[in-house]
């Protein structure tokens, strides 16, 4: 049987971890922080293994059907008579496999940063930031309420903002830090809106009452859905204003610009943070009211698709554009979340209809294992050359064979070439967006070979293309190219799944409704874009295995659209006017002006006044008799006179 | 802890026996241990109050005293307290102590300071705990006067100036208030002439409603200016940035506390159909105050004046929440009336404490202090946090039930209005992080800032002391939203029957 104190552990573990090390660890033991929060972590992530395992084998399943399972529900805000905002643990197939992903990949991160950020000075501070993360991350996903995903959503924002700025001392990492956060924070603004719409008109902020409620025809559904504004209904409102908190999250279309920039922070967290756990948060919240979404308001599902196929394709452009690896990993990361969006807006609900939520969650699951191992991978790199463009990289393949076998099976996972895990989850994602959408399902083929192509790209530039020459004469003997062991571990661990992951049977575990369905495959479906894979693979190998002018000449002869790409077609250029020139100059800079000048110079006129009128009529006061006299028989010589004249 | 006049006479003894101090030392310890004492002794009262109401005391006000003071005028020194004002009452003593320990490295005229300091808590723990409207407005102007001589004497910058600004434009508003309580006064007719101050009795007569509205503008107009109502609220700009670190810990901190509670407790309170009658204006002054103060915030050069600017704004949520006129709206109010507070001592805290060692507030001339002062840009970042209004810290609790609160009133005006507030957390964090990623982040840009010393044990006590009560506030806040909770109750209860009564 579940015991929910253990459950209550897994969440529990990093944040007390986080206290340790934060308030001892930075002074007492610097070195042992790293050893500390791993150790944390793995009884964590052992712990959500034996959770998953019961759940999923022993305990969680009712009559055919996964059960959602309160664990543990405290009031925390009891805000109005019907509504509390409350602190609890849920349990179903979606955050189950949540805490798995997220416990697992933390611990890899954790063991591979032993070696990474070995000899840093805030060492410490690190592992602390980590362990805060990887808590909100947890509590996020076990969230029982919409305020308690809302709250750990924000810690989770935070800790993301931290870890980006962890070398606070270069200009570019906090501006990057900062970036995130205020973007994330402006779409958050639109997920707290629909909070309180939903909130408003259903009464309750629990998820499986909100749920309930808006999914069964009643007086809830029907006023919610009644209730229009600017041509939508409330529900439409409050779902699409929830799902932008989640594009937020997740860098979809216009919320992306913050991820490239995120990569200013350490690798292996990128690798944690914004490729595997957190940028798939917002997939997951869509994930988490599917059934509002699917049931009740199509409309805003259809947002979710668009968003989703949008966002994928343009992030694949920019990403076979871009010259830095970790940026290119970077669009490639939106480019996959995309992925999960679209698989989530085509998904029906319930059965075979909902193959889309199943192959979303596939793809989630799948693409946080490949995607670490490629940051990981281009960590290791990077480590390596000490840089992070690919010209200065080159034939690594023969100095780091280790990274070079794990990066090229991680390529072929998410180039989805079988059997690898990429090729399972994308396949089941494509044949859902055949069955509901035709458009949605030609971008998504076309954005699947961009994949291919732009990995293999990267793929050939770092480890094939021209010979390694190094800047720094300690690479000078060539083969020590090799990482530490704490840092290799981990990458074969990954390396390993990224084989074998696809052969999870999704369909009978994570489902919309809770209940398995049989998947079928059809190998007729599977080949097109297995065709277009490898084709676009030989492309790859033609234009980039060697030196040569080929891809030169292929952005002359696309000049305009490649210069575009390469400039993430001016996203960060249009954000920067509209904040420095509209809102700083149009109505910040007024602001300040209208206060200095209208309103605290009305209150100095006001004093100024005071002080002239005061100054006017002192003279009255002068203590001179001879004045006194003289305003005396001038006084009386005027009253005199009026007399006369009013006598008269 | 059941006598409430020991609140008032242990900072009044402790102000006394400065005077006899011999040292500078002498003078910062006898504060300090006076301090400590009214921390434990409010401790021990809120224990009490949680006691007697968890025994099921539901008198509206608990541990009343009542003596004659002035008998032809019908002033009674007449106290108690409910939820609302045990909030308070814990707040200006964490607060206070918390400003006796940063201001331990001042020079000059040491003890004129303390005894300032400790003569302003005097001030606001009386009209925390008064029900006779004549005492709280005597209480209340005992908290003005002594702020005109801190600044003036201990200031920086244009203190004079601020100092004369800050005193007129709360004498301003004094004689507001004053002016609504005398009309109060005359308007309760007890029978035979007589007439009250007494704030319970008020609460039971029905004013007239052609009376009320002609009070009510004198009233929360008069309150207002002390807590920054939109456009009376150029005083807090200047006032705070030429305050010394304790004064503006105590002017943002408790002084601008004053005028909420005032107008929650008087205007809102006595002249329930009134606030009904003029809450739109409330809200649209509210809203304006928040909006336009952060933008004004934005672009701000001056650590000080941004943090005084963002208190404008934050205390227009404030406003909002009275306002909003629904019960988990004032609750919001009160609850942020207590965390504004609480951060807001800290951020100039931090700024004092950065000041000191820098000696400049200007944004662009600082970078890069975390690296050498690790733990006051660690409380910085801390505060900012909390300001921007992070979960887990106590800006977002009050934040949040102000917005669900308001959410509550459906009409198009009150959701716009929620919406732009709302709306103004993005900018809260568009500042702070600009602020904080300039100033303590980023590369150092002076030299001289190698060489800095980080926190003193007083000021680290003083900062963990603030930041334990943001927490406990951020991370728990049911227990502060249940003392609260049952007085919002009986303010809207007012409000609705004064509706029905119609």
């Amino acid at each position: 049987m579940l015991n929910s104190n253990c459950i209550a552990l897994i969440p529990l573990l990093p944040i007390i971890s986080f206290l340790i090390i934060g308030l001892a660890g930075r002074r007492y033991f610097p070195k042992f922080s790293g050893i500390l929060g791993t150790l944390s972590l793995l009884t964590a992530f052992i712990l959500s293994a034996i959770v998953a395992f019961q759940y999923f084998f022993e305990v969680g399943k009712v009559d055919g059907v996964y059960q959602k399972i309160v664990a543990m529900k405290y009031v925390w805000l009891h805000l109005l008579p019907n509504v509390s905002i409350d602190m609890g643990i849920l349990l179903d197939p979606i955050s189950v496999m949540m805490i798995v992903i997220v416990t697992f990949i933390s611990l890899m991160v954790h063991i591979y940063s032993i070696g990474y950020m070995h000899g840093e000075p805030r060492y410490a501070t690190y592992y602390a930031f980590l362990s805060l993360f990887t808590f909100s991350m947890l509590g996020l996903v076990l969230s029982t309420n919409i305020f308690q995903i809302y709250i750990f959503w924000e810690l989770v924002g935070v800790s993301s903002f931290l870890l980006i700025g962890f070398y606070y001392e270069k200009p570019s990492a906090v501006a990057a830090s900062k970036k995130a956060f205020i973007v994330t924070r402006f779409a958050d603004l639109g997920f707290l809106i629909g909070i309180l719409v939903l909130s408003y008109y259903s009464e309750t902020l629990d998820f499986q009452t909100l749920i309930a409620r808006l999914t069964t025809e009643g007086p809830y559904l029907s006023s919610i859905a009644g209730a229009s504004f600017i041509g939508a209904s409330a529900l439409t409102w409050g779902l699409v204003l929830v799902f932008a908190g989640g594009a937020g999250k997740s860098a979809m279309f216009p919320f992306h610009i913050w991820l490239p920039d995120a990569m200013e922070g350490p690798t292996p967290v990128s690798a944690l943070i914004h490729a595997a756990t957190m940028v798939v948060a917002g997939v997951y919240l869509v994930a988490r009211l599917f059934p509002i979404f699917s049931h009740s308001c199509p409309q805003a599902l259809d947002v979710v698709a668009y968003i989703g196929i949008f966002s994928s394709l343009l992030a694949a452009v920019i990403a076979c554009t871009q010259t830095d690896i970790k940026r290119v990993l970077a669009y490639s990361t939106m480019s996959q979340i995309g992925f999960m969006m679209f698989a989530l807006g085509v998904s029906g609900y319930g059965g075979e209809e909902g193959l889309g939520f199943m192959a979303s969650m596939f793809h989630l699951f799948t693409h946080s294992i490949f995607k670490a191992l490629l940051f990981l991978g281009a960590g290791a790199v990077i480590h390596y050359v000490h840089s992070n463009e690919m010209k200065d990289m080159g034939g690594l393949r023969k100095l780091m064979p280790i990274t070079h076998i794990t990066f090229l099976l991680a390529c072929l996972a998410i180039a989805g070439i079988p059997p690898f895990a990429g090729f399972f989850s994308k396949e089941e994602i494509l044949l859902a967006c055949w069955n509901s959408n035709k458009i949605i399902f030609g971008a998504a083929v076309l954005t699947a070979g961009l994949t291919a192509f732009y990995m293999f790209r990267l793929y050939f530039s770092i480890f094939w293309s021209k010979e390694f020459k190094s800047h720094n004469n300690n690479h000078d003997d060539g083969h020590h190219g090799e990482a530490p062991a704490t840092m290799l571990l981990p990458l074969i661990i990954l390396a390993g799944l990224s084989v074998v992951a696809g052969f999870v049977p999704f369909s009978q575990l994570v489902t919309s409704d809770g209940a398995g369905f049989a998947t079928e495959f059809h190998i007729g479906f599977a080949l097109g874009p297995i065709l277009i894979a490898v084709s676009a693979i030989i492309l790859a190998w033609f234009m980039y295995s060697k030196e040569s002018l080929v891809p030169q000449k292929v952005a002359d002869s696309l000049k305009g659209f490649y210069t575009a790409a390469y400039r993430k077609f001016y996203f960060d250029e249009i954000y920067l006017f509209v904040t420095k020139k509209i809102v700083f100059n149009l109505i910040g800079r007024p602001a300040a002006w209208v206060d200095k000048n209208i309103f605290d110079g009305f209150m100095n006129l006001l004093a100024s006044v005071t002080v002239a009128l005061s100054e006017a009529i002192k003279s009255f006061q002068s203590g001179k008799t001879q004045e006194y006299a003289i305003y005396f028989f001038a006084g009386t010589l005027g009253f005199v006179l009026l007399f006369i004249y009013l006598w008269t | 802890m059941t006598n409430l006049t020991i609140l008032i006479i242990v900072p009044l003894l402790t102000a006394i026996a400065v005077l006899f101090c011999r040292s500078s030392a002498q003078v910062k310890w006898t504060s300090f241990i006076g301090s400590i004492i009214q921390l434990g002794l409010a401790s021990s009262l809120m224990y009490a109050y949680i006691s007697e109401r968890a025994m099921g005391n539901t008198a509206q006000m608990l541990f009343q005293q009542r003596y004659s003071w002035y008998s032809a005028l019908n002033i009674e020194y007449y106290i108690g307290v409910d939820g609302i004002s045990i909030a308070m009452i814990m707040l200006t003593a964490f607060v206070v102590s918390a400003g006796i320990l940063i201001s331990w490295s001042i020079q000059t005229q040491v003890k004129e300071f303390f005894f300032l300091l400790l003569l302003l808590s005097v001030g606001a723990y009386g009209f925390f705990i008064s029900l006779d409207l004549f005492t709280m407005f005597f209480f209340l102007e005992v908290a003005v006067i002594p702020k005109y001589l801190l600044i003036g004497i201990w200031g920086s910058g244009k203190k004079e100036y601020s100092a004369m600004k800050l005193a007129l434009m709360l004498m301003g508003g004094s004689v507001f208030v004053l002016i609504g309580l005398l009309a109060t006064y005359f308007s309760t007719d007890l029978g035979n002439g007589i007439h009250t101050w007494d704030l319970m009795k008020i609460s039971q007569i029905h004013i007239p409603l052609q009376t009320q509205l002609f009070i009510f503008p004198f009233l929360f107009v008069g309150f207002g200016v002390f807590t920054a109502l939109f456009p009376f609220h150029t005083w807090v700009p200047d006032g705070h940035s030429s305050a010394p670190t304790a004064a503006s810990m105590f002017l943002a901190g408790i002084s601008m506390k004053l005028g909420g509670y005032g107008a929650l407790r008087v205007a809102m309170y006595l002249m329930p159909e009134a606030a009904e009658q003029y809450s739109w204006i409330i809200v649209l002054l509210a809203t304006i105050a928040i909006i336009y103060g952060s933008f004004a915030t934005l672009m701000q050069k001056d650590l000080k004046y941004m943090n005084a600017y963002s208190s404008v704004s934050h205390c227009g949520f404030i406003l909002l929440g009275i306002g909003m006129l629904t019960k988990t709206a004032i609750v919001g109010a009160v609850m942020q009336m207590v965390s504004h507070g609480v951060m807001t001592a800290l951020f100039f805290g931090a700024i004092g404490m950065i000041y000191e060692r820098t000696h400049t507030r200007q944004i662009s001339e600082l970078g890069g202090l975390l690296k050498t002062l690790p733990f006051i840009g660690t409380v910085y970042v801390i505060t900012g946090l909390c300001s921007l209004g992070l979960p887990g810290l106590s800006g977002f609790v009050a934040e949040m039930t102000v917005f669900v609160g308001s959410w509550q009133r459906p009409d198009a005006f009150h959701r716009i209005a929620t919406i732009l507030a709302a709306a103004s957390i993005v900018v809260t964090a568009v500042y702070i992080l600009r602020a904080a990623g300039k100033s303590v982040m980023g590369p150092i840009v002076n030299e001289h800032f190698l060489h800095l010393k980080d926190a003193s044990w007083n000021e680290k006590v003083a900062s963990v002391l603030l930041i334990a009560a943001i927490l406990a506030i951020g991370i728990a806040p049911f227990w502060l939203y249940n003392l609260i909770a049952p007085d919002a109750q009986i303010i809207m209860e007012n409000i609705a029957r004064a509706g029905l009564g119609r």
